[in-house]
């Protein structure tokens, strides 16, 4: 049955997208969760947006200017929260209503359809071309390897910022990265996806993940394998079942929540029962 | 910059908060081997002083780490912080070892994971404070002092020369703070020089060096803590309104 699925090159395209999107969204949406902004991937998806219509209106690849866009806002929203000028989730707020607008402006500029933003709005997998594939993957493998290689360091950022500052790790620099990186996930997640549901695969799968871990570690493994096998599974039923990818992928991560909801519910009303049947 | 300089010098020191002066003309010396106690009531500026020792609030005046300007001081392997335990979040659960990690930052590569070195060293911090049978347990499944103690052998797990605490005691219970008493008597006697901020002396008083006693923001005495106010008695208390002058950033214990 998978074989025949992958009898289709943009299914293959599709699956290698989702590879990617799986692993990278959770490995820096943890980080996004453990500094308590869950919502931050929101923001900039939305401003991403008005960098796919920049594309569109340009004739310039609209991953590119999406990645070079949300990167952008993901610096501003840094700046703006570090400043103290404004607080985080007005900032966001911002973000959230200025990405829109913009992206729908600019669209209507370049004379495109309400079609062609909804690729992007929840994602498209039979229009992932070879050099979106290439540039998904690149992309992905830089924030897969940050992500792990500066684990150590953007831990302790997010953990308390204040002892990673005295202990002399540049608190901002690894804060706009860990802003930036969360810039280039969502370009990575935006043709599988889509970029109005990109945040729940950088949130979901974490969320899922706590249910039955105890450390950070654990959490942020079994998030990334959590978020690669919700996408997989999403971009392969979308196929079977003739679904949209991108909320196919999502219901996957949040039926996976509840299952691990479900099961730290039973499993801890089993041990009270025995324990109190001990004491 | 020698090794025969201060631990930590403060002159001259002084610290304004939204466009309020917390802090005026504090000065301070700790020594190696020396453990120096900051008193005072509450809003006196005891945590904004630490916080300015330590680089986190900015301030006027003289900061110096073993004789180098705070601003040129980059041999952060020396200097352990605790801080208060508010400013540890938790959006997603860490277990006691990775906690005690962090304290091993400074001496850590830009990229790649902890070594095992590392982590033999977090776990003889966590014996050090008493939780050894703790280190896989969340942090936040921790009571208040046992956080406390975690963050306290975090600070120790890398060897610092110079440690600088914010009321490391606070919720820690009488036995236990009795027990980092004798810890942090220890690490004085083996050369460390400790700052730290206290509500109340109690079993710290015997191994204390000295006393630095905050008042509106200003050194009301420095010395033997037998001399020093008693606290409680000559500071006004902090429920008293016309004497309570909240400092931002320095909550109320």
């Amino acid at each position: 049955m998978m074989l025949e699925l992958l009898d289709y090159p943009f299914m293959q395209r599709a699956l290698v997208a989702a590879v990617f999107t799986g692993l990278a969204a959770p490995a820096i949406g943890t980080y996004l969760v453990q500094r308590r902004l869950a919502l931050l991937g929101d923001g900039l998806g939305h401003i991403a947006l008005t960098g796919v219509a920049l594309g569109l209106l340009t004739g310039w690849a609209p991953l590119l200017t999406a990645v070079v866009v949300a990167a952008a806002g993901a610096v501003l929203i840094e700046v703006l929260r570090r400043s103290g000028r404004t607080s985080g989730d007005v900032a966001l707020a911002m973000l959230f209503y200025g990405g829109i607008a913009g992206g729908v402006l600019l669209t209507g500029l370049a004379g495109a359809s309400a079609a062609v933003l909804n690729r992007f709005l929840f994602g498209s997998i039979t229009t992932v071309s070879s050099t979106d594939v290439w540039i998904v993957a690149v992309l992905g493998v830089v924030v897969l390897a940050l992500s792990l290689g500066l684990a150590p360091q953007l831990f302790a950022v997010c953990q308390d910022e204040e002892h990673a500052r005295v202990s002399g790790v540049p608190v901002n620099l690894y804060g706009l990265l860990i802003a930036v990186l969360a810039a280039v996930t969502i370009t990575v997640a935006m043709r599988t996806v889509g970029l109005l549901l990109v945040s729940a695969l950088m949130v979901v799968p974490v969320a899922a993940a706590q249910q039955a871990t105890r450390s950070f570690r654990a959490t942020h493994l079994v998030a990334m394998l959590l978020g690669l096998l919700a996408a997989l599974g999403g971009v392969t039923t979308s196929f079977y079942v003739d679904t949209q990818p991108g909320p196919t992928i999502v219901m996957i991560a949040l039926a996976a929540f509840v299952l691990a909801a479900l099961g730290r519910v039973v499993l801890g009303r089993r041990r009270r029962v025995q324990a109190l049947g001990s004491s | 910059m020698t090794d025969a300089a201060p631990a930590l010098r403060l002159e001259g020191v002084d610290v304004d908060l939204g466009g309020r002066a917390v802090l005026r003309d504090a000065a301070l010396t700790v020594r190696s081997g020396e453990l120096v106690v900051l008193l005072g009531p509450n809003g006196s500026g005891k945590s904004t002083l630490v916080r300015a020792a330590v680089g986190l609030v900015p301030a006027r005046g003289t900061i110096e780490l073993f004789g180098t300007p705070l601003t040129r001081f980059r041999d952060r392997r020396r200097l352990g912080y605790v801080p208060q335990r508010a400013g540890v979040t938790s959006g997603v659960p860490a277990t006691v070892r990775e906690v005690v990690l962090g304290g091993r930052l400074p001496r850590h590569p830009v990229l790649g994971l902890h070594g095992r070195a590392d982590r033999r060293a977090a776990e003889e911090a966590v014996e050090r404070v008493g939780l050894g049978d703790r280190l896989r347990t969340p942090f936040t499944e921790l009571s208040g002092g046992q956080q406390q103690r975690v963050l306290i052998a975090r600070a120790l797990c890398d060897d610092p020369e110079l440690l600088v605490m914010d009321e490391p005691t606070a919720g820690v219970d009488r036995d236990h703070t009795a027990q980092l008493a004798t810890t942090l008597a220890g690490l004085a006697a083996e050369g460390v020089a400790i700052l730290l901020v206290a509500h109340e002396l109690g079993p710290l008083r015997p191994h204390v060096e000295r006393a630095v006693v905050l008042e509106h923001g200003r050194v009301a005495y420095t010395g033997p803590c037998d001399a020093a106010p008693e606290e409680g008695h000559q500071h006004p208390h902090s429920s008293d309104p016309e004497n309570l002058a909240p400092v931002p950033g320095e909550g109320v214990w």
